[in-house]
């Protein structure tokens, strides 16, 4: 792979960023434009940007490379991060708009009028806040990993770096175009490749999977390991080796792999024969492509039914949670708007979400090696340059690692924004601008620094415990506190303790310890199935057992929440 | 004839006054000022939006989550190519988002269209 045209297309890319993030600079002087962006945003302007904001590395990568090696029940998460937005649109979106909340915590707050609840919403908004961006910064590490073999720790330097300085110098405004361009950025750079990809494909007679094989390689294949794996041979092998195999140095030889677990040095080159079997990485079940194919097959570990269902009611109700899902709603003038704008979002999410399938399915058949070397998140990046050669092969693939680096750079302007306005308000107590620059960099060096101590986890897989634990918290929060009028500051903050806290150990502990077996691991694993459940169940209980600290203006909130723009009581405070 | 004209008065004069009194304390201001009545009609808008909220969402979610039971439970349909896909590919991985756009829209246009009802409840009274 050619790694100058990606590097120039990332470094582009970044420039870009940091120059618009300027522009917007220059329109940005006071301290509610630097917040936001004085709800001048225009509605189309404004879904693009949610839109850009939203598709994070997790969608341009993970999605992906989860499909490509577990097979179709990975689709379940791109249906939940766009489902999860239907269920916003209709049960929260423009209440919260009306409450004239910017955070969660400041509906909470406003809601329920209690500084204590206001202050562990905010802790948890600032711990969900950075273990989504964790997985971008990783996910930034891999791409220039994967394109110019740059060491792992410099993409997610560069990414935290142009997204701290454009947070501290532009605000929301700024953010509000960067994150608009990158949506269509983003878009193309999925969409253009893929039609290029398929012609190519057809243009080969259009091969299609041996259902009865496991993944094979196409052709005569040279693999690289970067990171020593421990690897399934299913049948006998014989393969020519540069580096170590289970522990001896066999550079220059013909080794023949007897089937069971080998362990594959890092920097090891492995020669395999065309038609050959992959020995795919501990952990991938080795199945035959019938079988990949199918639904309901699991990760490997656990049941999958209870994993798919716990993934559907993590991902279907921690959306409302994500903070910067929720500050985005602010730039929307009132409710109505608000609604209409969510509308345009999940069709600009579905129109973008019909692509990652395709690049599985053909990883599938072109970048088996991927199975091997456990990369399989670079599934995307690495297509474009191996089915489609030459010159306009490198090209796509520097036009699809530019539209991965708009992804990291997108959600973590959003992210960091966010966790930033929490940590300056409510966590540290900084006012002013200054305190909010202090904040801004605290809030892009702390994930960056954890992505450096935790490497080699999915993607998808992180940002599935920050939507359980969203969806665990905040969404009992949210629905109760609009449509329940007995919610008391002491439901809502036992519920949250008992939902969120519970998944976030639940969901550290697995990500600590190695992959088990098991119920209990599933339990621990994919908390969402019972933590939601009783997130609500105590928000409920606890609220009714304490029916006299009802706050007392909970009608007249409602009124706010609830009342039509049309009949003109809302009184708009402008910040 | 000279004794009916006074007892008209007395009895039109209470109509006109409740008339003028609804023009001065409208809906709006009942709901603002939080009078029983104008928590009634918060009330009934509020489980209005609810009732329609949970529809969609239930309709769109009921399907949606019936689906890996009816993988588990007929396993043909795991395999079964439909338009040259396999059915639980062409559902996941495309048909599901239509669905939701669509579902999105009809939301959208109800929810307005009770808003708007309820604005012109309020205003008439």
């Amino acid at each position: 792979m050619n790694s100058t045209y990606s590097a120039v297309f990332v470094a582009l890319v970044l420039v870009a960023a940091l120059l618009i993030g300027g522009y917007g600079l220059r329109i940005s002087r006071t301290t509610s434009d630097f917040y936001v962006a004085s709800r001048t945003v225009s509605p189309w302007w404004n879904a693009s940007a949610i839109g850009g904001e939203y598709l994070s590395a997790a969608s341009f990568l993970g999605v992906a490379g989860l499909i490509f090696a577990y097979g179709p029940d990975m689709l379940w998460y791109p249906i939940g991060y766009t489902v999860g937005y239907l269920v916003l649109l209709a049960l929260v979106a423009a209440p919260l708009r009306r409450s004239g909340a910017y955070t969660v915590p400041d509906f909470a707050e406003a809601r329920l009028e209690s500084r204590r609840v206001r202050r562990m919403a905010s802790v948890l908004s600032v711990g969900i806040g950075w273990l989504y961006l964790v997985p971008q910064l990783q996910g930034a590490g891999l791409t220039l990993t994967t394109v110019t073999g740059a060491p792992g720790w410099l993409g997610g330097l560069l990414v935290a770096a142009v997204v701290a300085v454009n947070v501290m110098a532009g605000g929301m405004r700024s953010i509000t175009f960067v994150q608009a361009v990158q949506y269509w950025l983003k878009l193309t750079a999925l969409a253009v490749p893929v039609i290029f990809l398929v012609l190519a494909w057809r243009d080969a007679g259009a091969p299609a999977l041996d259902g009865s094989l496991p993944a094979v390689f196409p052709n005569d294949t040279s693999v690289t390991v970067q990171s020593t794996v421990d690897v399934d041979v299913p049948s006998r092998v014989s393969v020519f080796v540069h580096g170590n195999v289970d522990g001896h140095d066999r550079t220059g030889s013909q080794v023949l792999l007897a089937p069971g677990s080998h362990r594959v040095t890092a920097g090891t080159v492995l020669d395999f024969p065309s038609g050959s079997a992959v020995p795919q990485v501990k952990g991938i079940p080795a199945d035959t492509n019938a079988e990949w194919a199918k639904p309901l097959g699991g990760e490997g570990h656990g049941d999958p039914f209870y994993v798919t269902y716990s993934l559907i009611i993590a991902t279907f109700l921690g959306t409302m949670g994500l903070p910067h899902v929720v500050v985005r709603f602010y730039t929307n003038p009132n409710g109505r708007q608000t609604r209409r704008t969510t509308v345009v979002v999940l069709a600009l999410l579905g129109v973008f979400y019909l692509l990652p399938p395709a690049y599985a399915a053909l990883g599938r058949i072109y970048t088996p090696e991927l199975l091997l070397t456990g990369q399989t998140d670079a599934v995307v990046l690495v297509l474009p340059s191996r089915l489609v050669g030459g010159t306009l092969g490198e090209l796509l693939g520097a036009l699809v690692a530019g539209g991965a680096f708009a992804a990291f750079l997108s959600t973590s302007s959003g992210l960091t924004l966010s966790v930033a306005g929490v940590l300056s308000q409510d966590v540290l107590s900084l006012r002013g601008l200054r305190g909010f620059r202090v904040a801004t960099f605290l809030a892009a060096a702390v994930p960056f620094g954890a992505a450096l101590l935790v490497s080699g986890m999915s993607l998808a897989d992180v940002v599935g415990l920050a939507f359980a634990v969203a969806a665990s918290s905040f969404c009992p929060l949210l629905l109760l506190g609009i449509w329940w009028r007995r919610l008391t500051p002491f439901g809502a903050m036992a519920g949250m303790a008992a939902g969120g806290g519970l998944a976030l150990v639940a969901g550290l502990v697995t990500l600590l310890v190695p992959p088990g077996s098991g119920i209990v691991y599933d339990l621990l694993s994919r908390p969402a199935a019972w933590t939601v459940p009783l997130g609500f169940a105590v928000m409920i209980v606890g609220s009714l057992l304490t029916p006299r600290t009802v706050p007392a203006s909970v009608n007249r909130t409602m009124v706010r929440l609830h009342a039509p723009e049309a009949l003109g009581l809302a009184e708009e405070e402008t910040p | 004839m000279n004794g009916e004209r006074p007892r008209r008065v007395v009895v039109t004069s209470p109509r006109t006054r409740a008339a003028r009194r609804s023009r001065s304390y409208p809906i709006v201001r009942e709901i603002d000022e939080q009078s029983e009545v104008g928590a009634l009609y918060m009330r009934s808008l509020m489980r209005t939006q609810f009732r329609l909220g949970v529809l969609v969402v239930l309709l769109v979610c009921g399907p949606l989550a019936a689906l890996p039971l009816l993988f588990s439970l007929v396993p043909l349909t795991k395999t079964v190519m439909v338009l040259g896909l396999p059915l639980p590919w062409l559902v996941l991985g495309l048909a599901v988002y239509p669905v939701v756009v669509a579902a999105a829209c009809y939301y959208v246009w109800r929810v307005e269209r009770t808003e708007r009802e309820f604005a012109d409840l309020v205003e008439q009274s």
